[in-house]
């Protein structure tokens, strides 16, 4: 019966998509944010209820065009139930951005192309969801590019400022490498004639027990390059920190919210439900790659002064826990341990969603800082907290739930990454029990770093007195903003009050999938979440009731006996009246512990210049500059020789190109002749 | 063994973690001030400072927010609620169900997460110093506590303390086990970083190079500071009521019988003179350390919580 729906809600979703991209064609400005604002609105709407019929009920959708692209295999979409959970999560954020959209893009007006920007936020939309909803190799690889193309142009929108358009070759010149290496998956991957099979995801699964296990191997590899790129997998992750603070906000929040989602949904995709798992290796390496990417998340994050690059890396810290637990559930899946498995990979992706959830609130309140004091640099702001009191809320709403703090929703599947590795560590082959040991240590020391990281993200930023006159004159961003970050930040409590429904959802989504267990009783249902072989009980919802009364009680305690009377005075200052913000500890004064003690792996360039009254005497100091900079270790050890292997190769075909136009005639002449020798020749 | 009584008696042992408390740490003055060679301050000293703070009023600066005024609160309730949740006299009772040791670890992570913004919050050098210094030290004793936890879990099958302390009480010879052994000192280097004790942070001193716990709460004032002071004696109560109760878990009730509680009650005392005692030794005999040495304690303590897996690993 909910069959009927479906397809009258799926092209409601195209259509509102098609809606926000009519942007380009709107006569007045205001009708562009307005299309765009109802547009991605009824679009991400239509999309939540398709996902969530789906998910809930037995319907698919199934929708199919074989007559366009048959040499290809034709168009076609089907929804099932992981790709539902993922459209869910996508058409979720697009609702408060496209809200946040509406007067977030009016500062973008005067300097550039809304319209541009518009038709491409709604493509973005559109080709995300239905990467989500692709049946077959043809329609998810184009979907997939369309999407980085739209969102190539989104970061690009600031197309006068050198460092977007670095940032947008950077993300383009990844995309299209694992692009490229997803071409090749695929094109092992795929059965047959394409025009007869379809190469449907269908018919490659049926197919794939055929493949040979170097093939099988090949095809991992070669997916783990292309979706992990995309996901920011480090060290394929060099983009992700580029792009995302370039893009505008309500942009970012999508990237990093939704889209890099998608490799996660891809690897699932290929390794689980096509090829059905692989050896114990595919899972180790995820595990060792998806602790690389968490810690050098968030040591960069860390020491990060951007607050969306700071933003950003923590992306990759995120993505980084969320490879950890999908390479524990791999690796359980090889050990036959089905249950174990299914934990693992629902705490990934119950990480996913949460993961959208804070991201997306952090970054369109970073946005709305950004506006307001119009830079990025933490070293410039303070004392938002009580001139954007909103903005400021939420942000700290985002902060404590991606530090993993009760009773916000990453302290939930934090928890749950934890447990889901407990099976491991009991497991009988020392290897193997080591490994998930040293992953658990990752696990934890990340997520203590990012609760240093967003102590002083937040703090930083908003508390205290402003560093600048533009953070001191801050205003609050206007409404449609503000109530699309209330959105966002609500969903956080949400999320962590409703764990247990979400879960069931996910391992239903999860269920079948390449062996994975239908574990529903595995998770005792009620208050209290229990995972399986019962390791452990822990109630996210119960922790939020008894956190919230304690401090109710102990508030009204303190106020009725002890009757605080509180005075405003100046801050101690240690006689010394008078305080200016250069007495402030600064972004990177409150990071300099951590990174001394990472110091190796940082390797920060120093510069300290020391000016003195006289040279005799190195005492008196009139002036002192110090200046430090952090060139990435991925980026010295891999990208740089890179790069610079290339232009060389570049400049030897350059000698080519002498600009003469005899010579050119001569390369003609000459490739004439060779090309007669050969043809009479042979 | 959800009813009631039992929640009735879970909120009784919060309470009387608080009324406990302040005399804990009056204790360990005391005891190192004889150790000094001092004659010390009386032991129910910190009750009288609870009276006198709460009494005042509090001075705020005029740069801070609602986040300086609301973190003591936050820091309060979070470790009232970990008081809640640790099995002090009887086990296993109902909140058993609610969290486990991750859990806590992350209850507490709020407090100090709330804790370091209100630091940071009035703007000064001392607050950020302390914010920074606090959360560096947080940081870094997370991947002990974890392994030190892990290896806990990995005798009692579960992370959930009533398990854990059920375990240890069915099987004495546990207690001895190499596993459990290093798993403690693993957990007592955490928590005397955690609690900002000696060797990591002197909470006797207020010289500014090497505060840290003091220069984070430099600007709270009146019942602000009563209740930041209060929490940390609460937090370094539950620390040695954890190690008590975990590691030497005899004396804990496992029924609701009235002698069982009284039994347990005065043994619960007794191992918390025990190990006050011990704290103040230990303090008196070891020197603060610098800064940046800390995070090499903080490493021994991960090593010893990796030796304490593999051992319980190797001799399961």
């Amino acid at each position: 019966m909910t069959a009927a729906f479906l397809f009258p809600l799926f092209w409601m979703m195209v259509a509102g998509y098609g809606i926000a991209a009519a942007g380009l064609v709107m006569p007045t400005r205001r009708l562009v944010r307005a299309v765009t604002a109802i547009g991605s609105v009824t679009g991400g709407a239509a999309g939540l209820t398709l996902a969530c019929l789906v998910l809930w009920t037995d319907a698919s959708l199934m929708l199919a065009a074989p007559s366009m692209l048959t040499i290809a295999g034709g168009w076609m979409i089907r929804l099932d139930r992981l790709g539902a959970l993922f459209l869910a999560l996508i058409s979720g954020v697009a609702i408060p951005a496209g809200v946040y959209a509406a007067s977030y893009t009016a500062s973008y007006e005067d300097r550039y192309s809304t319209r541009w920007m518009a038709f491409n936020f709604g493509t973005f939309l559109l080709s995300m969801s239905l990467v989500a909803a692709a049946a077959n190799a043809v329609t998810f690889l184009l979907c997939w590019e369309l999407m980085a193309v739209s969102s190539f142009f989104l970061v690009v929108t600031e197309h006068d400022r050198e460092e977007s358009v670095r940032a947008g070759l950077w993300y383009l010149a990844m995309t299209h490498a694992g692009l490229l290496a997803l071409l090749g998956a695929f094109f092992l991957l795929g059965p047959g004639d394409p025009a007869v099979t379809g190469w449907t995801f269908e018919a490659m699964r049926s197919a794939a027990p055929q493949l040979s296990s170097s093939t099988r191997n090949a095809i991992f590899v070669l997916a783990l390059l292309g979706f992990g790129s995309k996901a920011g997998m480090v060290p394929f992750h060099v983009w992700l920190p580029r792009a995302h603070p370039a893009a505008p906000s309500h942009v970012s929040a999508l990237m990093s919210a939704a889209m890099v989602k998608l490799g996660i949904y891809g690897l699932l995709r290929i390794g689980l439900d096509v090829l059905g798992g692989g050896p114990s290796w595919w899972g180790t390496l995820l595990i060792v790659l998806g602790a690389a990417s968490a810690l050098t998340g968030v040591l960069y994050a860390l020491v990060a002064d951007d607050l969306k690059k700071l933003l950003a890396y923590s992306t990759v810290e995120n993505i980084g826990l969320v490879l950890l637990g999908v390479g524990a559930g791999f690796l359980f899946l090889s050990l036959s341990q089905p249950h174990a498995a299914m934990l693992a990979m629902a705490a990934a992706l119950l990480h996913v969603i949460n993961h959208a959830a804070f991201k997306g609130t952090l970054f369109l309140s970073a946005g709305s800082i950004v506006h307001a004091t119009g830079t990025r640099d933490m070293n410039l702001m303070g004392g938002l907290v009580t001139r954007t009191p909103w903005t400021a809320a939420t942000f700290l709403v985002g902060a404590m739930a991606i530090a993993a703090l009760p009773p916000l929703n990453g302290f939930v599947s934090e928890w749950l990454l934890f447990q889901s590795f407990l099976p491991g560590v009991t497991s009988s082959q020392a290897a193997i029990a080591g490994l998930l040991t040293l992953g658990v240590g990752a696990l934890a020391l990340t997520g203590g770093l990012a609760a240093a990281t967003f102590v002083k993200a937040f703090g930083i930023s908003c508390l205290a007195i402003p560093r600048s006159t533009e953070a001191a004159h801050a205003h609050e961003s206007p409404r449609s903003m503000r109530f699309g970050m209330v959105l966002m930040a609500a969903s956080c409590p949400l999320l962590a009050f409703a764990t247990i429904p979400v879960l069931t959802t996910i391992t239903g989504a999860l269920a079948g999938l390449g062996g994975l267990a239908w574990t529903a009783p595995a998770f005792h249902l009620g208050v209290t979440l229990r995972t399986p072989n019962g390791m452990a009980a822990m109630s996210p919802a119960a922790i939020g009731v008894v956190l919230v009364a304690a401090l109710t009680g102990i508030w009204i305690v303190v106020r009725v006996v002890a009757r605080p009377r509180v005075r405003v005075g100046d801050t101690w200052g240690c006689g010394r009246i008078g305080q200016t913000p250069r007495m402030e500890y600064t972004s990177t004064a409150f990071a300099e512990p951590l990174r001394r003690v990472f110091d190796q792996l940082y390797r920060p360039n120093e510069d300290r210049a020391v000016g003195v009254v006289r040279p005799e005497s190195p005492y008196y100091i009139q002036s002192m500059t110090y200046q430090t900079t952090i060139h990435p270790w991925f980026q010295r050890t891999l990208y740089d020789p890179l790069i610079e292997g290339v232009e060389q190769v570049a400049g030897w075909a350059r000698r080519m190109q002498s600009g003469s136009v005899n010579a050119y005639l001569g390369y003609i002449v000459f490739v004439l002749v060779v090309l007669l020798v050969w043809v009479i020749g042979f | 063994m959800f009813n009631a009584t039992g929640v009735v008696i879970e909120i009784a042992q919060a309470l009387l973690g608080l009324a406990v408390a302040p005399a804990l740490v009056g204790l360990v003055g005391w005891v190192k001030a004889r150790l000094q060679n001092r004659r010390g301050a009386p032991i129910w000293q910190p009750y009288a400072e609870l009276r006198k703070l709460f009494g005042k009023e509090s001075v705020v600066s005029s740069n801070a927010s609602w986040v300086f005024r609301t973190a003591p609160y936050v820091v309060f309730g979070s470790t009232v609620v970990v008081a809640l949740l640790v099995p002090v006299l009887v086990t296993p009772l109902p909140f058993n169900q609610v969290a486990d040791l991750f859990a806590l670890v992350y209850l507490l992570m709020l407090g100090t997460f709330a804790l370091a913004l209100g630091g940071l919050d009035p703007g000064t050098a001392f607050g950020g110093m302390g914010s920074s210094r606090e959360m560096t030290i947080a940081a870094l004793s997370e991947p002990a506590i974890a392994l030190a936890i892990l290896s806990l879990a990995l005798g009692a099958g579960s992370t959930n303390l009533g398990e854990i302390a059920a375990r240890t009480i069915a099987h004495p010879t546990v207690a001895l086990s190499p596993g459990h052994i290093l798993a403690f000192a693993a957990l007592f280097i955490v928590m005397l970083a955690e609690a900002g004790r000696l060797p990591v942070d002197n909470p006797a001193t207020h010289l500014e190079l090497t505060m840290i716990h003091e220069a984070m709460i430099l600007e709270y004032s009146g019942p602000l500071l009563a209740l930041v002071e209060w929490a940390s004696w609460l937090k370094l109560t539950v620390f040695l009521t954890l190690a008590a109760n975990l590691f030497v878990p005899w004396g804990l009730a496992t029924s609701l019988a009235p002698s069982a509680l009284a039994i347990a009650f005065v043994t619960l005392l007794a191992k918390l003179v025990v190990l006050a005692i011990l704290l103040a030794i230990f303090e008196t005999r070891v020197a603060k350390l610098r800064l940046f040495r800390v995070p090499e304690l903080l490493a021994m303590s991960f090593v010893l919580g990796l030796l304490a897996v593999t051992s319980s690993f190797s001799l399961r």
